[in-house]
């Protein structure tokens, strides 16, 4: 089996994305205040619009606390020695691949994502954002001919206000969340797609999330607008150097769908998870939200959570039109000291809604994997159907596992299923594939990929490899 | 090809002995029957030889080929060309049995420098094995062990035994939980593939299964050691009298079993 063989030649590599790239930045002070929120503004050369956005969600958020409810405990962001805004020196805009500096071209070659158009996989177009900023946006010229709009989020305020103004903030208020409100303050870059009506949009599209600065906290914005009869797949990707501070990554996605439009999100998350002490690693906070505005449309959600300190993140479908589908497919992964709370929330308002979720938790070392859902059934949400199944995967003594599942319904046609199992991998399954030739690391790789297949295959082809060796290397000698 | 030589493990940890000193020889081309009473310590010694972690031997060693396998992983043991067929199969959700005997096929060729299979060579490859345990082929593309009957479990497990052609099988009580139609196929499974070249070890509470495979060697086994070894015929007496006669055995140096 090909996977396996893979896994085998990535026995004994640890973190492999944990360099540190020797860029310059700007200056930019620390902290936060009103200042700072126009300063960011200003060096985005920003409209008037978007600053008041901006200084509006920093005054909201200077009224909101800091939400615990969550299961895992760790010691808060210091928002007031924070960097908002990182960018490298050496930015001038980018037409030309010649124009981004070698050192950061280097990096993204490093982290097998060429932005040389030759070089990448057929396919797929990529946006690449180290620290706050855009660096490149690969195929815009051929997504271009087909009327789909993929550019950084900052482009986008300048060239397509009108997307951005009727779009942004309208799937995830201001006021949303905590974290939501502070992105929406001092965002600084992200990605931006408009698909047209009628359009099947040619390539997967991609943004390769890089942090780079130490002190810098990382707050990117992803709006996805899918017309009419449209049809568009993206995925990210996520990686960090090792320090032994945490780094703060605080992002907000809004997907907004119309009648007979389908938009598929993956995730393929893998931010510096820290060591083996819990020193160090990424704060995961993220806000994901789309929203099924039109009739028959639907947003998929797929994610590979196999990186940072600490997660929290709960991408979610409000099915508002008639007949239209969610669904949620997440594999999270949590090994050393690692906390993950994740899960989703569909929210069925239309006629005839439809939602998926299936969650697969895999705990081990001394991690906690918590899984927290919620399915709510409107009045109006007449013959609404959701099926969850969460099920836990337990390697070792000393880890955990946990199912905050929570349902509401005020629909009497509304029908939901739950199913849920736990796990462990144990020494006879182990004992079990050794005894047929198999050795350890790749007998644990191949009970894991098995309880993940129905979330992996979700995965668009080219990142399905990619996915596989990531979970082997993640459990690597987690045994024992 | 197999020697244990006072052969004595416990549970790791526990330090409950359960092999007591076991001693056996088995030659290439023999089958071999290990009969005994519950908890006597058959499957353990199953166990012990392939290399579960949960045994630790104490005293004595396991010679295969002339060599002492204690060292080896239970993998680099199945590489040396063991194979035990287990009691309880375990299930392994959303892992094909294709997926998993290709695998080992491959993993185990490739340990003794024999070609790999591709998918397609593969596929030619065990659907000529199938049939040998009449099983259909759906069962190919479906998760190990995962949902099978006791009896399918059973038969799967023999159908590895096929693919991967060890030189020594070691079938934990795989006549139990098959009817009467299954246990013949398995045993004239398991009766095709035994050659000159390999050895087979028949763990069993009932004689019945020894009218479909007729063995070389009966051993009973009582209180972690083997006290009385014979052929075919002892199986018929045991099946008469019991074990309670050879109890007796069991005491050594006035010394409780």
């Amino acid at each position: 089996m090909s996977e396996t063989k893979a896994l085998e030649s990535m026995i004994g590599e640890e973190y492999k994305y944990g360099f540190t790239t020797d860029v310059e930045y700007e200056d930019f002070p620390k902290g936060l205040n009103e200042d700072i929120v126009r300063l960011i503004s200003e060096k985005k050369d920003e409209p008037e619009w978007m600053t008041e956005f901006r200084l509006k969600a920093y005054r909201s958020w200077l009224e909101m606390e800091e939400p615990s409810w969550f299961n895992a405990t760790y010691e808060k962001p210091k928002f007031d020695t924070l960097q908002y805004y990182s960018a490298p020196k050496n930015k001038p805009k980018l037409d030309s691949l010649d124009d981004v500096d070698p050192k950061i071209r280097e990096t993204y070659e490093k982290l097998g994502i060429p932005l040389d158009e030759q070089k990448m996989l057929a396919g797929v177009a990529v946006d690449a954002v180290f620290d706050s900023v855009s660096i490149f946006t690969t195929f815009k010229e051929k997504l271009a001919e087909a009327g789909v709009i993929f550019c950084s989020i900052s482009e986008a305020v300048k060239n397509h206000p009108d997307l951005v103004k009727k779009y942004m903030g309208s799937v995830v208020p201001v006021r949303d969340n905590f974290y939501a409100a502070l992105n929406s303050a001092v965002f600084s870059d992200g990605s931006f797609c408009y698909v047209p009506k009628d359009t099947i949009c040619p390539m997967e599209l991609s943004t390769y999330f890089r942090i780079n600065n130490m002190n810098s906290g990382q707050f990117e914005r992803t709006l996805i607008i899918a017309e009419e009869n449209s049809h568009v797949s993206y995925l990210e990707g996520c990686t960090a150097p090792m320090y032994d501070e945490h780094q703060l990554h605080a992002a907000v996605v809004e997907l907004v769908a119309l009648d007979n439009a389908e938009i598929k999100y993956s995730t393929i998350q893998n931010w510096y998870s820290g060591d083996e002490d819990g020193k160090g690693g990424i704060y995961n906070f993220v806000t994901k939200r789309g929203a099924c505005r039109g009739k028959n449309s639907k947003i998929s959600w797929t994610q590979l959570e196999t990186g940072s300190a600490v997660t929290l993140k709960y991408p979610s479908v409000i099915l508002q039109g008639d007949n239209s589908v969610g669904e949620f497919f997440s594999v999270a992964v949590t090994n050393k000291r690692q906390q993950a709370d994740t899960g989703t929330k569909m929210i069925h308002i239309g006629k005839n809604t439809k939602s998926t979720i299936i969650s697969k938790g895999i705990s081990a070392g001394n991690s906690n994997n918590s899984y927290r859902g919620e399915v709510k059934i409107s009045k109006k949400a007449d013959n609404a159907r959701n099926y969850s199944q969460c099920d836990s995967m337990l390697i070792g003594q000393t880890c955990g596992a946990h199912t905050f599942p929570y349902i509401e319904s005020a629909n009497p046609t509304g029908k939901i299923e739950h199913e849920a199992t736990t796990s462990r991998v144990g020494e006879d399954q182990i004992f079990y594939l050794q005894q047929r030739g198999i050795s350890e690391d790749d007998a644990i790789s191949l009970i894991v990929n098995g309880f993940c297949k129905e979330v992996l295959k979700e995965l668009p082809m080219e990142f399905a490899v990619e996915a596989n060796k990531l979970l082997g290397i993640k459990l690597e000698g987690s045994v024992g | 090809m197999l020697e244990l030589k006072d052969l004595h493990a416990e549970v790791e940890g526990e330090g409950i002995e359960i092999l007591k000193g076991v001693n056996l020889t088995i030659t290439k081309g023999e089958i071999h029957a290990i009969m005994g009473p519950n908890g006597s310590g058959k499957s353990t010694l199953a166990k012990v030889v392939a290399g579960h972690p949960q045994y630790e031997v104490t005293k004595g060693d396991i010679l295969f080929n002339g060599e002492s396998i204690l060292e080896m992983d239970p993998d680099e043991r199945a590489h040396a060309g063991i194979f035990l067929a287990f009691q309880y199969p375990v299930e392994v959700p959303g892992v094909t049995n294709t997926t998993l005997l290709r695998e080992s096929y491959n993993t185990i060729a490739a340990s003794r420098g024999r070609e790999e299979l591709d998918p397609l060579e593969f596929d030619d490859y065990i659907r000529e094995k199938l049939d040998l345990v009449e099983m259909n082929p759906e069962f190919l593309e479906r998760s190990v062990n995962a949902g099978f009957s006791g009896g399918e479990k059973k038969r799967n497990e023999i159908f590895q035994m096929a693919v991967l052609q060890p030189s020594l099988s070691l079938l934990d009580e795989t006549d139990s939980g098959l009817d009467i139609d299954a246990l013949r196929v398995v045993s004239d499974g398991i009766n095709k593939l035994h050659g000159e070249d390999d050895g087979v070890v028949l763990i069993t509470h009932y004689q019945r299964l020894l009218n479909y495979i007729i063995p070389d060697h009966v051993h009973v086994m009582i209180a972690g050691r083997i006290v009385k070894s014979g052929g075919k015929e002892l199986a018929l007496e045991l099946e008469e009298k019991g074990y309670d006669w050879l109890e007796s055995l069991a005491t050594v140096n006035g010394e409780a079993k």
